[in-house]
């Protein structure tokens, strides 16, 4: 238990900002609050069009900025032995890829439910839609950790796999969006119960598939 | 670190559609030292890693008894973080042991992140992970690479020391160490040749 609470503050330490895998979480941050800035500018100055697609925009530009950290996520550990000796100290990858995905979610989930706040101020959307949004955020954004850390293992030995993780990501993404700022419509939370649900699936699986993949990656 | 002891027996390895060697059997017991020589690209560190557990071989098994520490060309620390930083991740995993820092001439370099030390200090520098992993047999591959003759004397009275203590030592190098007691495995005496295809079974030619 020790041995991954050790290794739970390796991750934050190398996700947040000043760690070691380029700004962490600031840039993700960065660029989901300069989309909010840049729609306004695109769409124009029309108040009602704003507050009305705003919300989907936020989930769009969350969703965009769940990729930023791919190609780093896991990769690195791979290439420079962090999961060899692991393995060999018996910590299995499914412990360290489950801890990855909480480490992820922590260093952009609530950040960017903060950042939330802005980016809502930006696009005139009002105090309902905006607690639908931050519920929203709240119940998808470990999903899109979890996709994201699956991605991350399953592309770790390709070269170019900092393009193909964000291009795997989106598909699988899509029910997420659905469910989150389809809510936004109707106005209700029966969409956001099932974006948690979905969230729940996958951050179920995420430690094994990942683990999977590891073990594949490594073989070659 | 007693009754610590690695055996393979009847060991193929692949590598895509070659086979590399096979009908490799090998016993190191507590203790002995095992060196494995070889031209480049006969699988040294394949072998090293298939001992280690963390790759399968294409045939045969390997029986371990006793924790493996690796120790081979990525020395798993990280390369942002001061090197004392680095160190003391795996210290907070393997619990409180001596890293032979003195020993190794790294107290001086604890506060430098490790992307700016060089080849040999990295290659120290793992050492230090190994010792403090305490593990009773260790798969060394290539341990040599950059070190200085300084650093090498050091190493191998670590290794013989380690294997004084009844511990393992299996070193895959093409540099020779002199390490009282240490005996040879010549892989290429188990390399797969284009004219012994002999055993349809287990020929490169019947595995495409």
């Amino acid at each position: 238990m020790s041995a991954l609470w050790t290794i739970l503050r390796r991750d934050l330490a190398m996700l947040f900002p000043g760690g070691g895998r380029g700004g962490g979480s600031l840039l993700p941050l960065l660029f989901f609050l300069a989309v909010a800035m840049l729609y306004p500018f695109a769409v124009g100055p029309d108040a009602p069009l704003l507050a009305k697609t705003g919300g989907g925009v936020i989930w769009v530009a969350a969703l965009l900025a769940a990729i930023l950290p791919l190609d780093r996520l896991v990769a690195p550990d791979l290439e420079q032995g962090f999961f060899d000796q692991w393995a060999l100290r018996g910590i299995s990858e499914e412990a360290v890829i489950a801890i990855r995905v909480l480490a992820h979610w922590l260093s952009f989930g609530p950040p960017l439910m903060v950042a939330a706040l802005p980016a809502a101020a930006l696009l005139g959307i009002d105090g309902n839609a905006l607690r639908i949004v931050e519920i929203g955020l709240l119940a998808g954004t470990p999903g899109l950790a979890a996709i994201g850390v699956t991605i991350a293992s399953l592309t770790v030995g390709l070269k170019s796999g900092a393009a193909l993780s964000g291009l795997l990501l989106i598909p699988l993404a899509v029910p997420l969006l659905i469910f989150g700022a389809g809510s936004l419509s109707t106005g209700s939370e029966g969409g956001l119960a099932l974006t948690a649900a979905l969230s729940l699936v996958l951050v179920a699986i995420t430690p094994f598939a990942g683990g999977a993949a590891i073990r594949a990656a490594r073989e070659n | 670190m007693n009754a610590c002891r690695l055996a393979a027996s009847n060991l193929a390895c692949r590598k895509g559609d070659r086979l590399l060697f096979r009908r490799l059997d090998c016993a190191v017991e507590a203790g002995q030292a095992l060196q494995i020589t070889a031209p480049n690209g006969m699988g040294k560190s394949s072998l090293i890693r298939i001992l280690a557990g963390l790759a399968r071989p294409f045939a045969g098994a390997v029986e371990r008894n006793g924790a493996a520490g690796l120790l081979d060309e990525r020395p798993a620390l990280d390369e942002h973080r001061p090197l004392s930083n680095a160190l003391g991740f795996w210290r907070n995993l393997d619990g409180e042991q001596d890293q032979a820092l003195q020993e190794l001439g790294l107290k001086a370099l604890m506060e430098v992140p490790v992307r700016y030390l060089s080849t040999g200090q990295r290659k120290r520098a793992a050492f230090a992970r190994l010792m403090g992993q305490g593990a009773p047999i260790w798969l060394l591959d290539e341990p040599l690479n950059g070190l200085d003759t300084q650093a090498v004397t050091v190493c191998e009275a670590m290794v013989e020391r380690h294997c004084n203590k009844g511990g393992i030592a299996i070193i895959a190098s093409h540099q020779s160490m002199r390490i009282s007691g240490m005996t040879e495995l010549k892989l290429a005496d188990f390399a797969v040749t284009s004219s012994s295809a002999e055993d349809p079974a287990l020929s490169s030619e019947s595995v495409i």
